[in-house]
């Protein structure tokens, strides 16, 4: 009989809620709760400057990225006038302190800046995402005082970073990169070939992951600041699917020399400082596939009630209303992991795990968007009259950048062992 | 000459957004911007500023807590201080209201120019510059799309309905800006944290003796009609039937 189970059930515990109720003292040392649920706002909660600069940056891609995206698409270049743009608007150096040369703003206003500039481009976005998460982060947190002097105001103002890690034979296992840095008196002699390097074709500055010391096999990666003029050489430009204004290069150096003084940070630490960093760029990608499907619902929605087939408009029905409505949660559920995500960074709190779900999440939910927008927008989306094909062909390298979507699995499946394993 | 320009700015419905009346009332929930005129003020004040025509921009709005963003943006787009009269968010201010605040407003800040937008996009008025000249006896030159200032005298160029005009007047003047003035800058990154550093002084339509309450009472609001489809006629006696019989207008 079920009653009398019941009764033990409740008693077996109670039993055991009473020494959890002694040791609630110690029990509820660790949490960060706050004192009353009235000063939680919701994730859609800025400050001032947060808000002025979204309404910037989203009129900044609409009057002056905008009218270029087809042609700069078109032409796999990413139009001068917008890089210039950029950087007036003191976009490419947003957290970057103002003594220089920086907008000394959060890191979410960055992350506010890579989602507007996505809803209207994602390659002009991934550009500005590289060189603020990725460039300027590795320099603020890991440069010494003359390196940050010297080289974090060239990348506010004027001068393109890129970060270059990839090679043909490392991608996902990074650590398992080829390029050599051998050290002869004052230089390090780089030689070695990158691939995939976004921003590399404009880039003035760059981010070169080389081993010391391949006896250490990767605790020998050490970061390098490398010059244009040092002698790095674009090998190739890749023809790309999708954010084809974003240039994509391969990279070659031929046993150039490099200043010891270009060592950024520690010797052999590099595999760390890169490991980092990743983690913290995860979040730019993630708003980057948030901005471009936001964007292409933005386009495709509106068409849905314009146009009438069979004498009402097709987004009145009922297949079409599950379907839009289905989409917007999960844009809403990807913008929620991010902004967390950016939050969590912010405040100097653990956010691996909610970094790598953001990236995963967004990059899924960028695809199914775009897909869905070509569909809803029907024959005409399937030709370049229209921007949402361009969205549906940019969305694909979100599951590849920046960590692979298994990649994510395993970083989020790693931690979460952490966690329940006994 | 330190000339100082006062801007007055208004947060209104954003101009992209499509109006919506629901119960008799417009739906005020909505994005909002600073009116795309007093945009255009605030450009060619801090270009004169910039120019080094001018030694300060000033900026003030009447409106509500939420109008406090309009005047961050001022700021951030080049205006060195702003002025809030603050009322509450049920209240409406009209034009000769408004008129009247600047006329103490400017009692105190003693500019050289007041540099109005032209008309605000919610109401259409374009009579608070006007109304500001008549209550200062001051000349105005309204409609401008250029504006010139050497030595104390404007030279101003007016959009008039037939065509260009061209004026000049001494200062202290009220100008109104039109759409050609300019094209208004974007607030870069760096000016919208600078703005944050730059002073908001707080006032209320009593601290400067003027009544707010509005003359003019709103009876009715309601969308227009809807555009329907035309028709097709096959002569011209058929046209003057119409016209006459189904349209009504002859």
């Amino acid at each position: 009989m079920s009653v009398p189970r019941f009764a033990s059930l409740v008693s077996r515990s109670r039993a055991a809620a009473a020494p959890a109720l002694r040791n609630a003292a110690r029990s509820f040392s660790t949490t960060n709760a706050v004192r009353s649920a009235g000063s939680i706002p919701s994730l859609h909660t800025f400050t001032e400057e947060e808000v002025m600069l979204r309404e910037a940056v989203a009129k900044f891609a609409t009057e002056v990225v905008g009218p270029k995206v087809r042609e700069m698409d078109e032409n796999e270049m990413m139009d001068r006038s917008v890089i210039d743009g950029l950087f007036q608007q003191g976009l490419m150096g947003i957290e970057t302190p103002a003594e220089l040369n920086g907008s000394g703003t959060s890191f979410t206003a960055a992350i506010l800046t890579v989602e507007e500039l996505a809803k209207v481009d994602p390659s002009v976005s991934v550009m500005c995402d590289v060189q603020n998460t990725l460039v300027n982060t590795v320099f603020t947190k890991y440069a010494n005082a003359e390196q940050k002097e010297k080289y974090l105001p060239k990348l506010a103002t004027d001068t393109i970073g890129c970060f270059c890690l990839s090679e043909a034979g490392s991608g996902s296992d990074a650590f398992a990169l080829q390029t050599k840095a051998d050290k002869q008196g004052d230089y390090y002699i780089l030689s070695g070939t990158k691939m995939w390097i976004t921003n590399s074709y404009e880039a003035g500055i760059f981010l070169v992951f080389a081993n010391v010391d391949p006896s250490k096999g990767y605790k020998g990666i050490t970061c390098f600041i490398v010059e244009k003029d040092m002698g790095v050489e674009i090998a190739k430009k890749e023809k790309k699917l999708g954010i084809r204004a974003s240039s994509t290069c391969a990279l070659s150096f031929d046993d150039i020399k490099v200043p010891a003084s270009n060592v950024l940070g520690q010797i052999g630490q590099g595999y760390k400082y890169a490991i980092e960093i990743l983690n913290e760029g995860r979040i730019g990608i993630a708003a980057q596939m948030l901005g471009l499907a936001q964007g292409a619902f933005d386009l495709a929605v509106p068409y849905t009630f314009d146009r009438k087939q069979f004498g009402q408009a097709i987004g009145d029905f009922q297949g079409m209303q599950h379907q839009y409505a289905q989409i917007a949660v999960e844009i809403e559920a990807a913008r929620l992991l991010t902004y967390n995500a950016a939050r969590l960074k912010e405040q100097g709190k653990s956010f691996v795990k909610e970094a790598a779900m953001a990236k995963l999440y967004a990059s899924q939910v960028a695809e199914r968007a775009a897909s869905k927008a070509v569909e809803w927008m029907g024959g005409v989306a399937f030709t370049r009259d229209l921007l949402v094909e361009k969205f549906y062909r940019d969305c694909k390298i979100g599951a590849i950048y920046e960590g692979t979507s298994n990649i994510q699995l395993q970083t989020i499946a790693k931690i979460l062992k952490t966690q329940y394993a006994k | 000459m330190a000339h100082r320009i006062l801007v007055p700015v208004k947060r209104v419905i954003d101009y992209a957004v499509k109006i919506r009346v629901a119960g008799g009332k417009i739906d005020t929930n909505v994005k909002h911007s600073m009116n795309p005129f007093d945009e255009i003020a605030i450009e060619e004040a801090v270009r004169l500023k910039e120019a080094k025509k001018a030694a300060e921009v000033v900026t003030v709005t009447v409106g509500s807590t939420k109008s406090q963003e309009t005047l961050r943006t001022a700021l951030a787009m080049g205006a060195d201080r702003a002025l809030h009269v603050e009322i509450p968010e049920s209240a409406e201010v009209q034009p000769l209201e408004v008129a009247k605040i600047l006329k103490a407003i400017v009692a105190k800040e003693s500019p050289s120019i007041v540099l109005l937008g032209k008309q605000a996009i919610d109401d259409d008025a374009g009579q608070t510059g006007q109304m500001l000249a008549g209550l200062l006896d001051w000349p105005q030159a309204t409609f401008a799309s250029k504006v010139e200032l050497n030595d104390s005298v404007l030279t101003v160029t007016r959009e008039v309905d037939g065509g260009l005009e061209t004026v000049k007047t001494t200062l202290p003047a009220i100008l109104t800006a039109d759409l050609r003035l300019n094209q208004p800058r974007y607030a870069t990154l760096p000016n919208i944290m600078k703005a944050k550093k730059k002073p908001i002084e707080k006032l209320s339509p009593a601290d400067l003796g003027v009544d707010v309450t509005p003359r003019i009472k709103v009876l009715e609001v309601s969308e227009p009609p809807k555009r329907s489809a035309g028709k097709t006629v096959g002569s011209v006696d058929e046209l003057i039937d119409k016209l006459k019989n189904e349209a009504g207008v002859i």
